[in-house]
């Protein structure tokens, strides 16, 4: 019989079945201050978690990205603070395996996961959070959960699930210079749309996809949920094993040869099948920028503001010049042309140690001349970055150099994008609002950010020489 | 999470909401996203589009029409609830007094966390979907039949047909939470556990060692 990637490891985590739902069991879950919610549910139901060390908390959304050397203490808004120390109090009472604010490895929970060899292949992830799907690059199946879905994990270890449809994404050929992970997966989501996902685990594959980088993988993978499908994986294969070898948490000896021996099992068969199979030509990527409110509301750096008079479907047209307005652009402008007052380069989509290395060497070229932050993804990757120079390189640059966390991408930390404001900004969510009232979000890769704040505009980072 | 009223049957005003992509930024804006629920709650739902500055209802949104006060059913376009995770989501859809949601699609996330309330999402053919617009849209105030056991709605002569998984059908219908329907399962789970932990040693070890 021929399997899927996503077949192989969703059936070996079957426990039971109940009509068309089975019960799955979980290897690990992600918790994040939002978790808070699901420890009261646990408290309410006098549960205690099953497999605590199983369970990863990491302080991200909230936490400051300047100040940190003074603490928890130290943390200026209160509501946060409380909500920190609660969430690391709920963890440390459940003997959880806790990245605090304070830990040397804190960092976003989708770039800690994978840079300490938590997320393995062949695992089930599970996480209080939409863009755990990132762990999918490591050839896990990894998705999102609201809270009350958390305490039913923590408390069982498992979680009823249908089984999703399957999709495969195949893209050809190679990306072209200058061309990024970021805009392969931006690129994606306009060609299936910001809800032609739903109801489907993706699995990413063709010759583009392998010969992206682990990190290029994450950002692809990352941004699955967006296309509204639950997750996205890519099989493991020598990329993913020299990745993991030698990370902290991953096996190592006997076991390491052991756990290889089974992850190389976990590709595709020949001629398994689909529900759905998408075929794509990476050389016809150019960079992406979005112009609306979703995802999917994307162009090339070079092409024009789509026209809604054109959509054929009312309810689209809609929700185009809704976008439009908001975003205040016009029909057939450039985004060439637009002016930015804002960047920010960071999130788990991009902030980890080559996506600020891509950033560094446009960053050289000139210097900023709109606010530019730069938020890694981790203190892991803040310090490789140090080492590496890439904070002189920044700082010089004018750009500001942060802590780690998930700061401006989804703004409840007080790094907020002020009402008008455009912002060419790494992160993955362009809904209105998103960071911070009022205002406005073109996602771009971390190169197009760089350029965009030397230049005040977005421009195409292929023909980019300097400022 | 405590056991929720049990689901049956349910008349009741549905609230035409003609969007799509309503994503869970609008439905609770990210700084309500904190507040525990109790008292009050209901007014984070929508609150950046049902209330002005200085707290004073939207008289421009729907939710503030006198028609629709008491509406336990919303009726909704495609994507509703995507976007974030947030549990809050779910809850201030539940603590303004809605049951039932009614779209084409939904946010994946949002859809599976509806149950856990006991709220319960009906994913409807998009021309089902239309024909409800079309019958609500022009009568405020009027009403809408969710039936569980059989698994229809109907509002004025009209009848469709939906789909529900058995395990989220059995919960709703008996107000019982997952948790205890795990629970009956015990024994499978510690059988299949120990299994497991002995074909993948590396990962029964992996975050064992050591407090962190
Ligand atoms: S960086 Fe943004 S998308 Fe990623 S986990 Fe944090 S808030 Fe969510």
């Amino acid at each position: 019989m021929s399997d899927t990637l996503f077949d192989k490891v969703w059936r070996r985590h079957v426990v039971t079945r109940y009509t068309d739902e089975a019960l799955i069991y979980i290897d690990r879950v992600l918790l994040h201050e939002g978790a808070n919610h699901a420890f009261r549910s646990l408290a309410a139901m006098k549960r205690r978690a099953r497999r605590p060390r199983d369970a990863i908390a990491c302080a991200d959304h909230y936490v400051p990205t300047v100040g940190r050397e003074k603490g928890l203490e130290g943390i200026e808004i209160v509501e946060n603070r409380n909500e920190i120390a609660l969430m690391e109090r709920n963890a440390r009472e459940h003997g959880l395996t806790l990245f605090g604010v304070d830990d040397p490895l804190q960092g976003i929970l989708h770039v800690v996961g994978p840079e300490l060899g938590i997320t393995l292949p062949g695992m089930i992830i599970v996480g209080g959070d939409s863009h755990t799907c990132t762990h999918g690059a490591m050839g896990a199946l990894a998705f999102g959960t609201g809270s009350s879905e958390l305490a039913h994990i923590l408390a069982t270890q498992t979680l009823w699930q249908k089984t999703p449809k399957r999709m495969r994404i195949v893209v050809n050929g190679r990306l072209g210079l200058g061309v990024s992970a970021k805009d392969l997966a931006l690129w994606i989501i306009r060609a299936i749309g910001n809800d032609g996902g739903i109801g489907y685990f993706i699995e990413y594959a063709g010759p583009a996809v392998r010969a992206l980088s682990m990190e290029q993988r994450m950002t692809l993978c990352n941004l699955t949920t967006e296309a509204g499908a639950r997750g996205g994986m890519i099989a493991p294969d020598d990329t993913t094993f020299e990745y993991l070898a030698g990370r902290p948490y991953a096996p190592a000896g006997a076991l390491w040869d052991k756990a290889i021996a089974y992850w190389r099992k976990l590709a595709t068969d020949e001629g398994a099948s689909f529900d759905r199979e998408v075929e794509l030509d990476a050389a016809r990527v150019a960079p992406q920028v979005s112009w609306g409110t979703n995802p999917s509301q994307v162009v090339g750096v070079n092409d024009a503001v789509p026209n809604p008079l054109d959509e054929p479907n009312a309810m689209r047209r809609e929700t185009m010049q809704a976008a439009l307005d908001y975003m205040d652009l016009k029909p057939g402008m450039r985004l060439a042309e637009l002016s930015i007052d804002r960047v920010f380069i960071g999130s788990c989509t991009n902030a980890r140690i080559e996506d600020l290395r891509l950033a560094a060497g446009i960053a050289k070229r000139g210097r900023a001349v709109v606010p530019t932050m730069v938020v890694p993804g981790s203190r892991s990757v803040k310090r490789q970055a140090e080492q590496e120079g890439l904070d002189r390189i920044f700082l010089a640059a004018g750009f500001e150099w942060r802590d780690s966390g998930c700061s401006s991408c989804t703004c409840v930390n007080g790094d907020v994008v002020l009402p008008g404001e455009r912002c060419a900004s790494t992160s993955n969510r362009n809904y209105k609002g998103r960071q911070g009232p009022g205002s406005r979000t073109h996602l771009v890769s971390p190169a197009t950010a760089a350029a965009a704040a030397l230049t005040g505009r977005i421009v195409d980072v292929r023909s980019f020489t300097g400022a | 999470m405590s056991m929720a009223e049990p689901f049956t049957q349910l008349t009741a005003v549905a609230i035409p909401l003609d969007e799509t992509n309503v994503d869970t930024d609008q439905l609770v804006p990210a700084r309500f996203s904190k507040l525990p629920i109790g008292p009050g709650h209901e007014r984070v739902l929508f609150h950046d589009r049902r209330f002005l500055a200085g707290d004073r209802p939207n008289p421009d949104s729907i939710f503030n029409r006198p028609a629709y006060q008491g509406a336990k059913i919303l009726v909704a376009r495609r994507n509703f609830g995507i976007g974030s995770s947030r549990e809050s989501a779910v809850m201030s859809v539940w603590s303004f007094g809605l049951r039932a949601l009614i779209a084409p699609s939904f946010g994946d996330i949002f859809f599976n966390n509806c149950f856990k309330r006991g709220l319960l999402p009906i994913r409807l053919a998009e021309s089902d979907v239309d024909k409800l617009f079309t019958h609500l849209l022009p009568r405020p105030g009027a009403t809408v039949t969710v039936d569980l056991p059989a698994q229809t709605i109907t509002a004025a002569a009209m009848t469709f047909g939906f789909d529900i998984g058995g395990v989220q059908k059995m919960c709703l219908l008996k107000g019982l939470d997952e948790v205890a329907v795990t629970d009956t399962h015990q024994e499978e789970i510690a059988a299949f556990e120990a299994a497991y932990d002995a074909d993948f040693p590396w990962l029964a070890t992996q975050l064992r060692a050591g407090a962190r």
